[in-house]
């Protein structure tokens, strides 16, 4: 007679199919990878929910599916990127992150070394932007069938009392602020991607932005939106607040900040930086008695130390973006067609 | 030296726009030959500060939108095959054909990837032995010397399953033939600058000669192409003709020996169809008898292709500098980028694709 064992072989360094399974190895996964870099008494109850108390109120809700290559880039990875961009996200909206959710697709034989790098920088992201990840779930598909790991967040936030943003509130008159440099992201993404190495190292500046974003709002509540920059970049950023706020839009090309090495890098490969994504930036629209004030508490944060007015909000030309160049002559910026470049977050 | 910077500096730019006013004193028509060169022009608004005397066409310098129409079919239908791995520069991924672009090819199925570089395309191939790859190898003489270099090499590693579908085609014949159109309206040239890095000066005075114009290789910055545009007004206010070289710190006289030997070593000179403009003599590249092998044309039997072009498109007016983009009936209604009846509408260096990016009527 013959036996088969039923316990499946152990690979201990790759993603397996029965990883995914809910059984054995899965509660393994949990406890080795996961639960030490996620802990949080929620998380640690492993139900099939995660059961919250929140204050009354308004409540921001958002989600986005990470599926950026390569995994792991100049200035980031996937999994810090899956907490910046959902806590971005819900920030931009006037929102305090509180939870976020964590569901991974991994691809059966992804090294378990790179899934604890990934998870790990995800609980460190989590932490540093004060929120926590109450709830997830993994599954694991065969191999070939996802570039090895996807990442779904999910994320909640408190709206702060008095705070009302929305695309659909600028006005004539309103002061364009970017809080820094543009394109960096993308740039560094595709320099990985096609081994293309630049003198001076181009990082992407993926990063949390919301407790940057509560001083803004504290020393200025008044602002009337507030948008990041990601796919599309600020070329698409714009187009939609004009369209939504029915203005029109004026910038000053030479007050855009772009780091050299990525014009460089950017006029090298015929790709226009306004249209390159961004995973650490905001663009705020504010009625100009409250720029100086913005641009200030901007100033004082790291991640907003090249804030700059980049142009403002008009009653000529309503929905369209009118670049002034350095000359005085004026340009379009449409917003982008397509996909400059896929899967870029 | 910031190429970007000191090309860029707005008191240079704001210098030669007053000595270009001071300099004219009559109505010009001036062409610039390249697709990059139209795109910068429009892009910085060169044509807005130059004063209303002057008039700027653009020329039929995209190789994109001078590839005949059965040409792109051509590519399509080859795309479509199993077995093909098809690379392309990014910018033809959108052109249409008479049924169909690139995209669409792709989502049935086929798989088409694009490329920076021929040299991508040969790794490719090497590392797909059981597939065949063809890289679509389009341009003027800037790219030319590369587009060689890859059929060189494939020849020699005996890289029997890479070939190149040649659309190369070669500016001073364009030239010529714009100049002797009876409604010809041009009476200047900025010659193209990374042509001419390759090909260097000596095509240029004949035709300079014959046809009694000012051609003046230019570059791409704003400071670039106004000092061009300024040699080229002195010349025409002097009535003198010839070859003067706005583009010294690129191009030379003699261009690159290297490239011009590699291109005549796979390449030969044949006749060409130019989208729009139809037939002009010797006026593309052909790849030779002997690296037959790696020519997708000959290699690929595509069956009869019976090109449908769009009959509201007027490219080939645009593309001859008779017709501005936004006066075409069609520009922004019927064509738009992402509905383009013509190459112009897409390609990156397309003149009515720079008019719809950067110009579009933005209402009262």
């Amino acid at each position: 007679m013959q036996f088969e064992c039923p316990l499946p072989q152990a690979d201990h360094d790759r993603v397996q199919i029965a990883h995914g399974a809910g059984g054995r190895l899965s509660r393994e996964l949990m406890a080795t990878v996961f639960m030490p870099a996620l802990n949080n008494p929620v998380l640690a109850e492993l139900d099939d929910q995660a059961r919250l108390i929140l204050p009354p109120g308004r409540v921001a809700f958002t989600t986005d599916t990470y599926v950026i290559t390569p995994l792991f880039f100049p200035g980031g990875n996937i999994g810090e990127l899956a907490v910046h961009g959902t806590v971005n996200d819900l920030a931009v909206g006037g929102a305090v992150p509180r939870f976020l959710s964590a569901g991974f697709v991994l691809e059966e034989g992804f090294p378990l070394a790179d899934l604890q790098l990934i998870v790990s920088s995800l609980g460190q992201a989590a932490a540093k932007a004060g929120v926590s990840v109450v709830t997830g779930d993994t599954k694991v598909v065969q191999k070939g069938q996802c570039d090895g790991v996807f990442i779904n967040t999910s994320g909640i936030g408190e709206i702060r009392e008095g705070i009302d943003v929305s695309c659909r509130h600028l006005q004539p008159g309103d002061r364009l602020i970017l809080s820094g440099t543009l394109a960096d992201h993308g740039i560094a993404v595709l320099c990985a991607r096609e081994g293309l190495s630049m003198q001076m190292s181009v990082e992407s500046d993926s990063a949390s932005l919301n407790a940057m974003i509560s001083a803004v709002l504290e020393v200025f509540p008044g602002i009337h939106a507030m948008r990041d920059p990601t796919r599309g970049g600020a070329a698409a950023t714009l187009n939609e607040l004009a369209s939504a706020s029915g203005v029109g839009i004026v910038l000053e090309e030479e007050a855009i900040p772009v780091h050299p090495e990525v014009r460089g890098a950017c006029e090298l490969l015929g790709i226009d930086p306004l249209t390159v994504a961004n995973e650490g930036k905001v663009i705020i629209a504010v009625p100009s008695n409250g720029a100086d004030a913005v641009l200030d508490a901007l100033r004082r944060d790291v991640h907003g130390k090249n804030a700059a007015v980049i142009g403002e909000a008009v009653g000529d030309h309503p929905g369209v973006v009118v670049m002034r160049t350095a000359y005085g002559s004026r340009r379009v910026v449409e917003m982008p067609l397509g996909e400059q470049l896929p899967r870029i977050c | 030296m910031k190429y970007i910077d000191e090309y860029r500096n707005p008191d240079l730019v704001r210098l030669l726009l007053e000595q270009i006013d001071n300099a004219v004193s009559r109505p010009w028509t001036i062409m610039e030959i390249c697709g990059g060169q139209t795109h910068a022009i429009v892009r910085h608004g060169l044509d807005q500060l130059l004063p209303s005397s002057i008039r700027l066409v653009h020329g039929p310098g995209c190789p994109v939108c001078v590839t005949p129409l059965e040409m792109i079919d051509r590519a399509h239908t080859i795309a479509a095959m199993p077995g093909v791995i098809f690379t392309t520069f990014g910018d033809m991924l959108r052109v249409p054909g008479s049924h169909q672009d690139f995209f669409s090819v792709r989502s049935r199925g086929a798989d088409v990837r694009f490329v920076f570089s021929p040299l991508e395309a040969l790794q490719i191939a090497r590392d797909n032995p059981r597939h065949e790859v063809v890289f679509l190898a389009v341009g003027f003489e800037t790219t030319a010397p590369g587009n060689a270099m890859a059929i060189k090499q494939a020849a020699t590693e005996g890289l029997g399953n890479f070939s190149a579908l040649s659309s190369q085609v070669l500016v001073p014949p364009a030239m010529r033939a714009i100049l002797s159109s009876p409604d010809n309206l041009v009476q200047g040239f900025l010659a193209a600058g990374h042509v001419c890095t390759i090909t260097g000066l000596c095509d240029y005075f004949p035709v300079a000669e014959t046809y009694g114009v000012p051609i003046v290789p230019a570059g791409f910055e704003p400071v670039d192409l106004l000092n061009a545009v300024l040699k080229v007004v002195e010349m025409l206010e002097a009535g003198e003709t010839g070859v003067v070289n706005a583009y010294e710190r690129v191009v030379s006289r003699d261009g690159n020996a290297g490239a011009l030997r590699v291109m005549d070593d796979v390449f030969e000179i044949a006749d060409r169809t130019w989208r729009g403009i139809g037939v002009i003599a010797r006026s593309g590249l052909r790849i030779r008898e002997k690296y037959a092998a790696f020519d997708a044309e000959r290699k690929f039997d595509v069956g009869h292709i019976e090109p449908k072009e769009s009959s509201l498109c007027m490219s080939g007016d645009v593309l001859r500098g008779i017709l501005q983009p936004e006066a075409c009936p069609a520009f922004g209604k019927q064509c738009t980028p992402l509905s383009p009846l013509g190459a112009p509408m897409v390609s990156g260096e397309g003149a009515c694709a720079a008019y719809y990016r950067y110009q579009r009527a933005w209402g009262a």
